[in-house]
């Protein structure tokens, strides 16, 4: 979820009618966790509630509209929220319901365009130019989806209507909730020459504090100096990248299947943990989701590293680069802790571990130096195999000795 | 303590011993080089705990002694030394290194603190310098060099009766060379892994010796010490653990496919062609007929093909190698012929040298290739 400070539901005068030639829709559910409890929760409805863990360390996953007028947001500490608002209601998520509503939305998507660029389970860009001619325009086809969102599964969306992705983005935030708003091509530069610098894609704190730095508050700031005094500020690419957003240039098409840069999981303790043991344990968990994620997604990567952060936040990676991709769990794991015990933590308390995958492949392709002494069957079969059964039986129904526990399954 | 030695010798010692002192220790002392000055000449040593080298050289000693000194620091000395005699001194805490007009002063350690380096184990015996230095240089391209998995670290020495056979692996490829020597008991049957580098490292250094003495350390207090002596220096290192690869299985008993190839036109053929071969992609070869054919890259990417004159036996057979584990094996092949033989393209090929096309195989260095599979 962006962190954009734009102003919701405030709809530009003006903008919202010629949608010809935009054919990105952006399409993101409104409080997506948070709507779909409602369904089965009426008797919520107006009152301020989050959905999220409850216990000391949990973090609000999604915020009601009503919350957030108390300031409160999605990854801010449960407890914060707390503070922030008395009279809260915290709901436990659910996330298989949440899995399986997204992947009803997403089959909406996919029977109205092929282009279909999911960017998480309430999130997608569609390129809908195949589908005007079947079905109307652009924002005709952006109010059939969110009436059909609506009817089908009880939420809301918003839709942002454009001719590029980062637009349609900026717009579907601006129309939220439970709106649509386009940006017509000519009008594109009127719409983000307003907006606050941290609006465009690719700037962060760091970046928005030296833009800061350098007198640029909106986009129409950057958009009017000289790209090669922003590439000088910035560095090169990053100049670039935001001077021609500025000018809503935006090359990025939506593709379906925008391959995954890297496959990474992690892990926040319930309480900072300082027993290797128990890091161990957890590493062990995180590199059988990892492995099993790389298997599903049919790549194999060769740099493995490891996210360790702090009982004061302070977060450090390292990693490895293996003589072969792998997409074993018992090689990433060896690696893993070979990273971890490099560290030397004596006992350091952590918050988080991570580990993740980078310098994917397609498993298919991928050229694979074998074995002079490989058994004939080795970990990656016993790993399929173990694969099988999950898709057989269900998760957790073979996992490692190590991370089966007396009281509970080993969860995802 | 003071002495008079020769430059040259001096720097020749000193850059020797200094050769295995540890760049990083939280030990100090071990950084240093400890001199000793006896009547006739000087011992130059250093240890890490794993390693200890230990030199002889002439001098002219007026003082006898022993003094530790900062190694690497005096190795640097004595190399930019001018060629003149040098005369050194000890005084106090600090020791005096005096040549022509130029003077250094250097801080000394604590002798007293040093660890006394381990016993020269017995003689188990013989080889000759050179081509002990050839046939490890031989088989330890193929040792891993990844410290994590330590046993592939290793060369493996076998001494069984009047021939050592030395083999190292990285699962990758598997190098092998069986070398003549005289030991002391015809009936000797042992076996030592020994970290690759330590054993690449002084062979070379010995390499101009006629005789280098082997020394094992049999069962009691020094067991996992071998022992490397020849022309007045002497290296013991420490032995590896874990269970070195089976690897005699390893080796195909039978071939479907046999094919020569002159051993420099193919290195600089698969240097060719692996210019464009992007990190990890193979380069394919396809020995048919009276030729074997190179390719590497491909798809969207740049590709390269080349062909070689070649002699064929059998079936005509296509496999890709990893080129820099080929290249390796080419270049320790030491014969102007190199003899493929392969079963199937998933399966190891064996490369061994050959004085001609054609010509049976010697059998004294085999590199055995592990392909990668493509597609």
């Amino acid at each position: 979820m962006s962190r954009s400070q734009i102003r919701r539901g405030a709809r530009p005068e003006g903008l919202g009618t010629d949608d010809d030639g935009c054919t990105v829709l952006h399409v993101d559910m409104d409080a997506f966790f948070a709507s779909v409890e409602l369904r089965h929760r009426p008797e919520l409805r107006g009152l301020p509630m989050v959905v999220g863990g409850e216990s000391g360390r949990g973090v609000v996953l999604a915020a009601t509209y009503e919350a957030r007028r108390f300031g409160i947001h999605s990854a801010m500490p449960m407890s914060r929220a707390r503070r922030l608002c008395a009279d809260l209601v915290i709901v436990a998520p659910d996330h298989h319901s949440y899995t399986e509503v997204s992947a009803s939305v997403m089959a909406l998507f996919a029977s109205i365009t092929p282009l279909v660029e999911p960017l998480s389970l309430d999130e997608a860009f569609l390129d809908v130019s195949g589908a005007v001619r079947r079905m109307g325009s652009p924002a005709t086809i952006g109010e059939l989806l969110r009436a059909r969102v609506h009817d089908e599964q009880g939420i809301t969306c918003s839709v942002g209507v454009a001719s590029s992705k980062f637009v349609a983005k900026l717009a579907s935030t601006r129309a939220k909730p439970d709106g649509l708003l386009v940006v017509p091509s000519d009008e594109v530069i009127a719409f983000l020459h307003p907006l606050p610098v941290d609006a465009l894609w690719g700037v962060g704190e760091r970046t928005e504090e030296q833009l800061h730095r350098l007198g640029l508050l909106t986009v129409g700031d950057i958009a009017h100096i000289p790209e090669s005094t922003l590439q000088r500020a910035l560095g090169k690419s990053l100049g670039a990248h935001l001077y021609a957003l500025s000018w809503g240039r935006d090359p990025r098409t939506v593709s379906p299947h925008e391959s995954e840069k890297s496959i990474g999981n992690e892990e926040t303790f319930a309480s900072d943990v300082d027993d290797p043991a128990v890091i161990r344990r957890e590493l062990l968990r995180l590199t059988e989701q990892v492995a099993r994620r790389l298997r599903a997604a049919g790549v194999v990567g060769r740099t493995v590293s490891l996210k360790v952060r702090f009982a004061d936040f302070t977060t450090i990676t390292r990693s490895r680069t293996l003589p072969e991709p792998t997409d074993v769990a018992r090689d990433l794991y060896s690696t893993t802790v070979q990273l971890y015990e490099a560290l030397g933590l004596q006992r350091a308390r952590l918050r988080l571990v991570g580990v993740r995958v980078e310098g994917l492949l397609d498993a298919d392709g991928a050229p694979e130096q074998l074995l002079l002494d490989a058994p004939e069957h080795g970990w990656r079969d016993a790993e399929r195999a173990a694969d099988a059964a999950t898709r057989r039986f269900g998760r957790g129904a073979v996992i490692p000795a190590r991370l089966v526990t007396p009281h509970e399954q080993a969860d995802e | 303590m003071k002495f008079r030695v020769e430059r040259d010798q001096l720097a020749d010692a000193v850059a020797w011993a200094a050769r295995t002192l540890p760049t990083r220790s939280n030990q100090p002392l071990l950084s240093g080089l400890l001199i000793e000055a006896q009547d006739g000449g000087l011992v130059l040593s250093s240890f890490d705990h794993e390693v200890s080298g230990r030199v002889e050289t002439e001098a002219v000693v007026d003082e006898v002694g022993r003094v530790l000194v900062p190694g690497r620091l005096l190795s640097d000395i004595a190399r930019a030394l001018p060629a003149q005699p040098v005369t050194v001194v000890v005084d106090g805490s600090r020791v005096t290194v005096n040549c022509g007009r130029s003077t250094f002063t250097l801080p000394t350690m604590s002798v007293d603190d040093y660890p006394t380096l381990p016993q020269m184990p017995t003689s188990a015996g013989v080889v000759a310098g050179p081509s002990f230095a050839s046939a490890v240089a031989q088989v330890a391209v193929a040792a891993s060099s990844d410290e994590t998995i330590s046993f592939l670290t290793g060369i493996r020495l076998e001494m069984t009766g009047p021939v050592i056979t030395l083999a190292a692996t990285d699962r990758y490829r598997l190098a092998v060379r069986e070398l003549p020597w005289v030991p002391e008991s015809q009936s000797i049957d042992a076996a030592a892994l020994v970290p690759a580098r330590v054993l690449a490292d002084t062979a070379k250094t010995l390499a101009a010796q006629e005789s280098v003495t082997i020394a094992l350390a049999g069962s009691g207090q020094d067991e996992g010490l071998l022992g490397i002596h020849g022309g007045g220096r002497s290296t013991t290192t420490r032995l590896l653990g874990g269970e070195f690869p089976k690897y005699r299985t390893l080796l195909p008993a039978e071939s479907n496919t046999v094919a020569s190839v002159d051993t420099a036109a193919l290195v600089e053929a698969v240097k060719r062609v692996s210019l464009v071969a992007e990190r990890n992609t193979p380069v394919r070869l396809h020995f048919t007929g009276d030729e074997v054919s190179l390719t590497a890259g491909g798809g969207d990417d740049a590709q390269a093909v080349e062909s070689l004159d070649a002699t064929v036996d059998g079936e005509a057979i296509d496999i890709a190698f990893n080129p820099r584990f080929l290249l390796d094996g080419l270049s320790v092949l030491e014969a102007p012929v190199v003899r493929f033989a392969f079963t199937v393209s998933n399966k190891p090929a064996v490369l061994a040298g050959a004085a001609e096309r054609g010509a049976d195989p010697s059998p004294e260095f085999r590199y055995l290739l592990m392909p990668v599979r493509v597609g």
